[in-house]
């Protein structure tokens, strides 16, 4: 159902997924690989979808991973989640559920401490879409 | 989930944890993550009332931070690694729109 009010939220932030991405690396380039995005392909309810976003790294004070960001590219907003590891964490690993008003692709983006940044492309198909019901 | 009574956290730690050993760490709080777009049965806009940061310190040092937007499901779920090199306590905090904030602690039971 189409409401008045809702369309005006609804076309703010509309920013491409490669935008998002530029403006956090900040100009350095950003290579595929190394991070995982683990999400379902097809997703059935997206009022709450399980993700987890990893990668493999000792965790050290130096060679660590500092944060890990997920961008969507169909949501009213674009950010979805980032996770920041700090000295206490033990993997550069964490998981949340999260929306997806409808089908799109999804970005995880890591940052390493040596300064080296990595992503993780996937696309999903979403079935009942969250945000529309009233 | 109402804004106004005391939020409800559920905690998930191992039972005891080894020195210097990975363990999980799980937290999910009651929240309705209202985010601002969503109209209600009579097509006014229902307020935007979200948790936007969570983090998690071991005796004040940061295991994990994360930002929370309007992507994030209602009732936050988040799970993450900690690792602990003596016995200590975990103290978890999430911070939201409309002055919301409940923080919450736990001590971790070490293995000798």
């Amino acid at each position: 159902m189409l409401l008045p009010g809702r369309a005006a939220h609804a076309v703010s932030a509309a920013s491409t997924l490669d935008e998002m991405q530029r403006h956090w690396a900040g100009g350095l380039p950003v290579t595929e690989g190394r991070v995982t995005l683990d999400i379902a392909p097809l997703v059935e309810n997206g009022n709450a979808v399980p993700i987890t976003v990893r990668m493999a790294s000792p965790m050290s004070a130096t060679d660590r991973v500092q944060e890990i960001i997920v961008f969507n590219q169909r949501n009213p907003q674009r950010d979805v989640v980032r996770f920041t590891f700090g000295p206490a964490s033990a993997r550069a690993e964490g998981s949340a559920r999260i929306r997806l008003a409808t089908s799109q692709q999804l970005v995880a983006l890591a940052r390493l401490a040596d300064g080296s940044l990595w992503s993780h492309h996937v696309d999903v198909v979403v079935t009942l879409a969250a945000c529309v019901e009233s | 989930m109402a804004d106004a009574a005391k939020p409800r956290a559920l905690i998930h730690l191992p039972a005891s944890v080894r020195r210097g050993e990975a363990f999980e760490v799980r937290a999910l709080l009651g929240h309705a993550m209202e985010n601002g777009l969503r109209p209600d049965g009579f097509g006014n806009v229902v307020p935007r009332s979200l948790v936007t940061r969570f983090e998690c310190q071991l005796d004040g040092v940061l295991v994990c931070a994360v930002d929370l937007y309007p992507a994030i499901a209602a009732n936050p779920y988040l799970a993450f690694w900690a690792r602990a090199d003596g016995p200590g306590s975990l103290r978890f905090e999430w911070l939201g729109d409309n002055g919301f904030g409940h923080v919450e602690t736990r001590a971790l039971v070490l293995l000798a």
